[in-house]
């Protein structure tokens, strides 16, 4: 074997070596795929494709893939998951007032959603905006993706922009009555889905905006957020994942003074999933935070599941949280790599970034890095990682009142994700996620 | 009602003998007092007769109207009528105390095969035996003894007690912590539910919540046995002379 490259934290990434050959497992990668030539797109999908080119896939050896291998998502083709007939959860936020839009195998469908007008926002989607060769997305369309590949690269995300199907396009002008909800159904058994949203949230303007349901199987989602002056974005994610479901990722956001962004994401299962946040506070007085509560139980299948998270601040007074909480059981691996890069000028920040994972057995292992990197003195930040078993004063507890022990498991493991689910403002949004998040822990408290 | 004979532990990880063949019996309706020197094994006893982990019992048992108790899981024990009031009391972020409390009183009432509390018939009797334990609604609201005083940890514990109606409540130091008007509603709220079918064990090194709850029984703890049993005056008498005399005279 030749020796191990030196890692470095050189932006680009280190070709792998072996066949086959990056640039022909790219090749094939893009062959398989049918690029749009885009209208108003166009010029950014061309970009991305260039820029691709000159990143190429990453490798085993990249620093930034170290504990993730990235070949399931460098396959041409994912394998097949067949479409299960009915999932066990009722679905999410059915209950509430919300604008729904359904897409199926990535793709809009027009008929099942909503009618696309709400007072308070301008809503289309991307596969019809870019039959015209102008839109107000023009200027934002992988744009907050190209300027997230610094200083690192994001393959998977360059690949989304030149080759993304169909996605939401949301302007937010006022504060819309309701949230706006995007459902994903599968049809396909082997349906690699690219989505891409972009929602700008205008001055003094607040959208709520859910996602849940199946995304075929394998995804790779990119939603780029842009958030004006005192503009409030409530993002809360819960897709479902079959056993086998490959998934990738990444939420970019730029975050002008005053304004807002907070994005949950719950998920479980997927025997491969990945998760970026790139997040770059612009302006003063503004508020990023970024929360995950992840479920993994390694029973029915490997499940690896990373948070990668990078957030700047670039300017005065802000504050930013990472809380991400990981339960893995049955040889279950979390990881976390978030940083917090602080720049020169960004007084007063409030950094805190915190992941934490629960190990309800010993196979399971989470890794975890952890980083800061501050260049202002007037600061406040903190991280912290913690990888833990179950409490057992805290179970006895329980069960010396009778509760028994798998609901009291139930009960300790709620505990334990209470933070990241405190993340979600609203009580009523984040009663659900805790209803779904029992629902699965008492239905897989039997497994092992 | 419990009968404990000749009861040996020792930690399970270590070889650390705590408990050396002690032998009680508290009959239905009493109220047995344990007094006895600090490490002499009160909590170990307490923990081990309702199934906490980590102890070997290498001899002798327990029995709670003589079912085999060490052959339980804890929440078996539980249901059977055992209850214990935590030393300290553990706290549980992210569980409301009504939940967990709801969750346990029906677990209990399910596994003796009674029909559960409806959310409203439970919420109209724990506003109520909260009320008498002054514990107010915001108390309950919160996550399980989360940012609880301890006092008020200890009344939690009580409410607990209440809500769960045991057979035989195991009391350990409930007492310390306690103000002196805390004392009086812990004492008057277990004594609203002495009964005939009922038995408390109360562990404690003071004599004064001990005027408020009058033991049939008192017994002295001293490295793992009980080295000596009487009545109330025994405590009178640990209280005045400390346990100097007492632990000489049983050699
Ligand atoms: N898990 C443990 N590990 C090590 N030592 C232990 C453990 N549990 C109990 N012990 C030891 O066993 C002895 C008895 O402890 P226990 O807590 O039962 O005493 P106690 O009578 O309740 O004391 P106190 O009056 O201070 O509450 C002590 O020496 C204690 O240090
Ligand atoms: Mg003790």
């Amino acid at each position: 074997m030749s020796q191990v490259a030196v890692q470095t934290k050189d932006a680009t990434p280190q070709q792998s070596v072996g066949a086959p050959k990056p640039a022909d497992a790219l090749q094939a990668r893009l062959d398989a795929l049918t690029l749009p030539k885009g209208g108003f797109t166009a010029a950014a999908r061309a970009d991305a494709l260039v820029r691709l080119r000159g990143m190429g896939l990453p490798g085993p050896r990249d620093e930034y893939w170290r504990y993730t291998d990235p070949r399931p998502f460098n396959a041409a083709q994912p394998q097949p998951i067949p479409i299960a007939a009915k999932s066990p959860d009722s679905p999410l936020f059915t209950d509430l007032d919300r604008l729904v839009l359904i897409f199926v195998d990535g793709v809009f469908d027009a008929a099942a959603s909503d009618d696309l007008s709400l007072a308070g926002l301008e809503i289309g989607t991307l596969a019809q905006a870019d039959m015209q060769p102008d839109h107000w997305a023009r200027g934002l369309y992988g744009t907050l993706e190209t300027a997230g590949q610094k200083p690192v690269s994001r393959p998977f995300a360059a690949l989304n922009t030149a080759a993304a199907r169909d996605g939401v396009l949301i302007r937010v002008t006022g504060k819309p009555a309701k949230p706006v909800h995007i459902l994903h159904r599968r049809a396909s058994e082997s349906a690699d889905v690219i989505w891409h949203h972009v929602i700008r949230v205008e001055e003094g303007a607040e959208l709520t905006l859910l996602e849940t349901g199946m995304v075929g199987a394998r995804s790779n989602g990119v939603l780029e957020v842009d958030l004006a002056k005192g503009a409030k974005l409530h993002h809360i994610t819960a897709k479902r994942a079959g056993h086998q479901k490959l998934g990738i990722s990444h939420l970019f956001a730029r975050v002008e003074a005053e304004a807002q962004l907070k994005s949950f994401a719950l998920s479980v299962n997927g025997t491969l999933m990945r998760h970026e946040g790139v997040i770059e506070i612009v302006g003063d007085d503004a508020v990023a935070h970024i929360a995950a509560a992840v479920l993994g139980d390694g029973d029915k299948g490997p499940f690896h599941h990373d948070d990668t998270v990078f957030i700047t601040h670039a300017a005065e007074n802000c504050e930013s949280r990472q809380v991400f909480k990981k339960v893995l059981k049955n040889g279950a691996e979390g990881v976390f790599q978030g940083k917090i890069l602080v720049k020169q000028g960004a007084q007063k920040t409030d950094g805190y970034q915190i992941s934490q994972a629960l190990l309800l057995d010993e196979r399971s292992q989470f890794l975890a890095k952890p980083e800061l990197e501050i260049y202002a003195d007037d600061v406040k930040c903190s991280h912290g990682s913690t990888t833990g078993a179950l409490d057992e004063t805290a179970l006895f507890y329980l069960r010396s009142r009778g509760v028994p022990k798998d609901r009291a498991i139930v009960f300790l493991v709620l505990s334990f994700l209470a933070d990241a689910l405190e993340e979600i403002e609203d009580e009523v949004l984040r009663g659900q996620i805790n209803d779904r998040l029992e629902a699965w822990l008492t239905r897989r408290a039997n497994s092992q | 009602m419990l009968k404990i004979n000749n009861l040996h532990v020792k930690l399970e990880e270590e070889d650390k003998q705590i408990l050396n063949g002690l032998s009680l019996e508290v009959p239905a309706g009493q109220v047995h007092a344990i007094m006895g020197p600090n490490g002499s094994g009160k909590s170990t006893l307490s923990y081990v007769l309702s199934g906490r982990d980590g102890y070997e019992v290498t001899e002798g048992g327990a029995t709670l109207d003589g079912r085999d108790l060490l052959a339980m899981e804890p929440e078996e024990r539980a249901a059977a009528g055992l209850f214990l009031a935590f030393q300290y009391p553990v706290e549980i972020p992210g569980v409301g105390n009504m939940t967990f409390l709801r969750t346990a009183v029906n677990a209990q009432r399910k596994a003796r095969g009674e029909e559960e509390l409806s959310s409203g018939e439970f919420l109209k009797l724990v506003r109520a035996k909260a009320k008498d334990l002054q514990i107010d609604a915001d108390m309950l609201k919160r996550p399980v003894n989360v940012g609880f005083s301890g006092g008020e940890k200890k009344r939690n514990e009580i409410l607990q007690m209440a809500m769960l109606e045991p057979r035989m409540c195991i009391m350990d130091e409930t007492d310390s912590g306690l103000d002196v008007d805390a004392m009086r509603l812990v004492a008057d709220g277990v004594n609203a539910l002495r009964s005939a079918d009922r038995s408390f064990l109360v562990i404690t090194h003071y004599q004064r919540l001990l005027n408020h709850i009058q033991p049939d029984v008192v017994h002295i703890l001293s490295n793992g046995r009980i080295i000596k049993t009487g009545g109330p005056e025994l405590a009178l008498q640990v209280e005045e002379e400390g346990y100097g005399d007492i632990l000489s005279e049983a050699g």
